[in-house]
């Protein structure tokens, strides 16, 4: 079931089959649907023999940086001395993502049953759920199917007849955008503010509260029982364009198209495709301008770029951006760029965590000098000062969020030069007041 | 704001809540890691988190008040302040702009009598924000009101949204 649409046919239901059905969310449904088979057939299975299951799928990350997820839990402490944890990182508060949201409000159970057993794989007993404060709904849905799981004795001491302890609690965050940065969520997990801490020490070898630690991102938990149902081999089979770049992925779009939504693709198709096709392109008389692919911290792109690029790990670097978190934000031609640069780059600057200077500063003075310009106040040397500071900002903090600042800034300028000019000649009015 | 001061101070960890703390303690090693919910606590009971919760909290937990307020002032959805009785958020970052959530902030503004972000209406009864993306970009634009959120707000809907929790 698609949703907010039905499913076009060059979708590929897999994550999203349940979506927009209110009877899969409960425990009686999800069980009725096949949930819990996968987790019962993990838990027979030895801790690495999972590993190797999700290693030989070849399942990607999805929060963002496509890290091979196999690999990632094959980090943890093979003899567990000590408590090991997952966190199941729910902050989703990128700029165009949104599916990580309706895997929680349509679907709670298959999380739970991904985290599960992932957590057998980790040889972690316990797993927090880190949602972000303004999550509500998937709060309490998520609650509500949390306590069924305990009362069906899927999760408790003794997790689905196993000998096991298998527990997972719901963590709420409380507005900040950095906690969905791993080390970030972990300290505001402690009860500490979201700062990013420095690596190493990597969280399989120090994490939440100085334990063996897994984040990983909802989506990609979710897609875990499905490799466990169906096999390592059909999940690799599933691509289009590179065989590094496996399974389906959840694109959420959203901006100027005619549908916006959630739409699940094999990866490795193409970008073009979505947007004119299963979105049903840009409103009538108007023309695609740009698309950023990956939600708002990668490198934009422009039409032609966004009309031949493929939709996956490898085929987004290609165009010089990347997959991100799947959150394609769509713009046509009545788009003003700068202005929009600008509130992209106040978002970043809202965000920060003001831990190191070059995003403290640099986030902040880069909203100014846009603004400058948006009021009629630049100088063409104005440019040259934000593609400097952008360069400062890339690649010398803690995190990235200061790089992703600078991603749209800098391919804004590249791309779209002509309307920044425009602003500094005189040839545009001016839309804000001096600052 | 000050007129918390001029009324004793009431706890917010009546026995009651203090029992339900004591649940979520066993969730985490360390008593610390319960701050984020404790503050949770607060907020649903207060609507906002005064210097005096910020205190008992820090007893509660075994923490000092300057660590509290540190923790507290980091999170944006913690209140300083009392808020209107309706607090709304309004997403406006670059999805929901392109979509025309500015417009939908200005009707906001206008029938709620607040006039301008972050004020708090004459009547009490409203206070409205910006706030970043809320992850319902798809459904610009995406508000808040309390804890009700709200899909595809158009500045044609937001009449009858403010005279249903008036
Ligand atoms: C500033 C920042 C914000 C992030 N926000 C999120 C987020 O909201 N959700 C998420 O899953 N990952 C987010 N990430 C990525 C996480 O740090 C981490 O890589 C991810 O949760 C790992 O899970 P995965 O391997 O399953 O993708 C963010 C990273 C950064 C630098
Ligand atoms: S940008 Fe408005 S909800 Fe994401």
């Amino acid at each position: 079931m698609g949703f907010p649409h039905k499913p076009h046919p060059k979708e590929t239901v897999v994550l999203s089959q349940y979506f927009g059905d209110a009877d899969a969310r409960s425990y009686a449904g999800w069980v009725q649907r096949g949930g819990y088979e996968a987790l019962k057939k993990s838990l027979a299975m030895t801790p690495v023999a999972v590993q190797d299951i999700v290693k030989a799928s070849g399942l990607r990350g999805r929060g963002g940086a496509g890290f091979p997820t196999g690999l990632k839990w094959s980090f943890m402490p093979k003899e567990r001395t000590r408590t090991h944890y997952l966190c199941c990182n729910a902050d989703e508060s990128e700029p165009g993502t949104f599916k990580d949201r309706e895997i929680m409000r349509w679907t709670p159970h298959a999380l739970i049953e991904g985290c599960a057993i992932a957590q057998h794989a980790i040889q972690a007993e316990i797993c927090y759920i880190y949602i972000r404060g303004e999550f509500t709904e998937p709060l309490r849905i998520m609650e509500k199917a949390i306590a069924e799981a305990y009362q069906n004795g899927v999760l408790g001491a003794n997790a689905m007849g196993s000998g096991k302890r298998i527990d997972q609690f719901i963590h709420r965050g409380a507005g900040a955008y950095i906690c969905g940065e791993e080390t970030a969520l972990m300290n505001s997990i402690e009860g500490k503010r979201g700062n990013p801490r420095i690596r190493p020490p990597f969280p399989a070898a120090a994490g939440v509260f100085g334990l063996p630690t897994t984040i990983n991102n909802v989506e990609t938990l979710a897609a875990v029982p499905h490799i466990i149902n169906r096999g390592a081999d059909w999940y690799k089979s599933l691509y289009l364009s590179n065989p590094k770049s496996t399974g389906t992925k959840l694109i959420s779009v959203s901006g100027h198209v005619q549908r916006p939504g959630n739409y699940e693709i094999t990866m490795g198709f193409p970008l073009k495709d979505l947007i004119y096709d299963l979105c049903g392109g840009v409103k009538p008389g108007r023309t695609l301008k740009a698309c950023i692919p990956g939600g708002s911290s990668v490198p934009i792109l422009n039409k032609e770029e966004s009309e031949s690029c493929i939709l996956d790990y490898e085929g987004t670097v290609a165009k010089g951006t990347m997959l991100g978190s799947g959150g394609a934000i769509v713009f046509d031609d009545t788009t003003d760029m700068v202005y929009q640069v600008m509130r992209l780059a106040k978002f970043y600057a809202h965000e920060s965590c003001a831990q190191c200077t070059q995003c403290r500063e640099g986030t902040a003075w880069t909203v100014r000098i846009l603004q400058r310009i948006l009021a009629g106040e630049g100088t063409i040397q104005d440019l040259d000062l934000l593609l400097d500071l952008a360069d400062q900002m890339t690649g010398k903090t803690i995190c990235v969020l200061s790089d992703s600042c600078a991603a749209p800034v800098v391919t804004g300028i590249k791309k779209f030069r002509g309307e920044f000019e425009a602003y500094i000649k005189g040839a545009r009015k001016p839309v804000m007041a001096t600052v | 704001m000050t007129m918390h001061d001029t009324k004793p101070y009431e706890p917010v960890f009546t026995p009651e809540r203090r029992a339900g703390l004591e649940e979520l303690l066993k969730r985490y090693p360390t008593k610390r890691a319960a701050l984020l919910p404790a503050l949770w606590m607060v907020q649903e009971a207060r609507g906002w988190i005064s210097d005096t919760a910020m205190t008992e909290v820090a007893e509660v937990l075994g923490l000092t008040p300057a660590y509290v307020k540190g923790v507290v002032t980091f999170y944006t959805m913690y209140h300083l302040h009392p808020v209107g009785k309706n607090f709304v958020q309004v997403c406006t970052t670059t999805p929901c702009n392109i979509c025309g959530a500015e417009n939908v902030v200005k009707a906001l503004l206008q029938h709620t009598g607040c006039g301008e972000l972050g004020a708090t209406s004459p009547d009490g009864k409203w206070t409205v924000i910006e706030v970043e993306c809320l992850g319902a970009c798809g459904f610009a634009t995406p508000i808040m009101v309390n804890d009700d959120f709200i899909e595809s707000v158009t500045p044609e809907k937001v009449l009858e949204i403010v005279r249903k929790y008036s």
